[in-house]
């Protein structure tokens, strides 16, 4: 159980071009975090880097649980969430089928992903492809395994941008409830996010 | 139904998906086949005499057709990722998706060998050993195959880059399942060359995952 994210001094390159020197952040249970900053400034590439997808050039990021510092490669794989531009989802495959997989793979239940589905409206889809699906359903069903399967840190890339004006709020309930909970949520927004949040500046 | 399970089975069904599964390596695998005695002439002898090379052969191209596609669709669409942050390491993931390809292509194609190489002339009783020397081949094939995929993500025109790159390392394979099936016709030993090709198709399971991983977090960062 994450229940502390640290990020000190963080340094990220992309090719030649440095991103952002010196960031610190530090996000702690019952906290969302709203990432603001310029296109480029590095918004993705600080939850990628969060994620471990990216290695900073320098810098550190650490997760404490209840009893001090957790191993870095634990708290990735068992506490945290991150939904990218990309939602993952097959586009051949039944939305039950995507549904089910990407919950039970991140640790949840196959009820609980059903669950999540009529949370989140998509009770009506479950049977179709995913390719039929619009851009914002398609949002909805990868955020489906947020509620599917509980990991205290949720890394949020524009999780607004496909979604309407029903399914923002509704989002927005899911989040004040999992921050609530005591969980965690870093989302890069340049929307504001429909819950009380904090924010963070990225870019030189 | 474990975590282990259930990556199984939407590997399954993705490889299963991917250019049409076992039906399209099957039967690239027998019209390929069939051209040879149209271009050979169709003199029984001389096509028994090249029937196991050419097994062989046109066994390791029919392998590579939908290898392409084993890591670049989880790539583009972001579930690579969602792999990464999942319970099991990449290394593990690799070799699930791998064994998925030989099940529902490999497997197939081992079915198929003993059937395309007796039609081509060699002795029927040679086919449980071509059965089996095909299976593992196949094995050898799917395990360096993604390596050769996973080392091809993120580059335009992957499909041509992975067959240049994966074809020397399959030649081990086909020197030694077809040196197996040369043996047994004429009546030599032919279990070394099939303990050998054993031995390679083992060691391609045991190492390539660490190389298809590596691959893989290099091509998301």
């Amino acid at each position: 159980m994450i229940t502390a994210l640290n990020v000190e001094d963080l340094a990220i390159q992309r090719g030649e071009r440095v991103l952002f020197r010196h960031f610190g952040l530090r996000v702690v249970a019952g906290e969302a975090v709203a990432l603001v900053g310029a296109n480029g400034a590095g918004k993705t590439s600080l939850l990628r880097a969060v994620a471990g997808m990216i290695r900073p050039v320098i810098g550190r990021i650490g997760f404490d649980g209840p009893a001090g510092p957790l191993s870095i490669d634990d708290a990735r794989r068992q506490g945290c969430h991150m939904l990218g531009h990309y939602d993952g989802l097959k586009a051949n495959r039944h939305v039950r089928d995507e549904l089910v997989f990407q919950s039970r793979w991140c640790g949840g239940t196959a009820e609980a992903a059903l669950a999540a589905a009529t949370r989140l409206n998509l009770t009506r889809l479950l049977d179709l492809e995913v390719r039929v699906l619009s851009a914002g359903q398609r949002r909805r069903l990868a955020l489906a395994r947020l509620i599917g399967a509980p990991r205290p840190l949720w890394l949020l890339d524009e999780p607004l941008a496909p979604l309407d004006t029903v399914s923002r709020a509704l989002l927005g309930e899911v989040m004040a409830e999992h921050v609530a909970g005591g969980g965690l949520i870093l989302a890069a927004v340049h929307d504001p996010l429909p819950i009380p949040v904090r924010t963070a500046e990225i870019g030189q | 139904m474990s975590v282990v399970g259930v990556l199984v089975r939407r590997e399954m069904s993705l490889a299963w998906a991917r250019g049409g599964g076992a039906l399209l390596a099957v039967g690239f695998f027998a019209a390929a086949t069939v051209m040879l005695p149209l271009a050979l002439g169709p003199a029984p002898a001389r096509l028994a005499a090249v029937s196991g090379g050419v097994t062989w052969v046109v066994l390791a191209l029919a392998s590579l057709l939908s290898l392409d596609r084993m890591f670049e669709r989880d790539f583009d669409d972001g579930a690579l990722d969602l792999l990464a942050l999942g319970p099991l390491p990449l290394e593990v993931v690799a070799t699930i998706k791998c064994l998925a390809q030989w099940t529902v292509s490999g497997a197939p194609l081992a079915l198929a060998a003993p059937i395309v190489a007796v039609a081509l002339g060699a002795k029927p009783a040679a086919a449980p050993m071509i059965f089996v020397a095909a299976g593992l081949g196949g094995l050898a094939f799917a395990f360096l195959g993604g390596t050769g995929a996973a080392l091809a993500l993120a580059s335009r025109r992957g499909g041509v880059l992975i067959a240049v790159v994966v074809l020397p390392l399959l030649t081990p394979p086909v020197i030694f399942g077809g040196v197996a099936i040369e043996n047994y016709t004429s009546g030599l030993p032919w279990l070394t060359p099939l303990c050998l090709l054993a031995g390679y198709a083992l060691g391609a399971v045991a190492l390539t995952p660490f190389a298809m991983a590596g691959a893989c977090r290099n091509a998301q960062s």
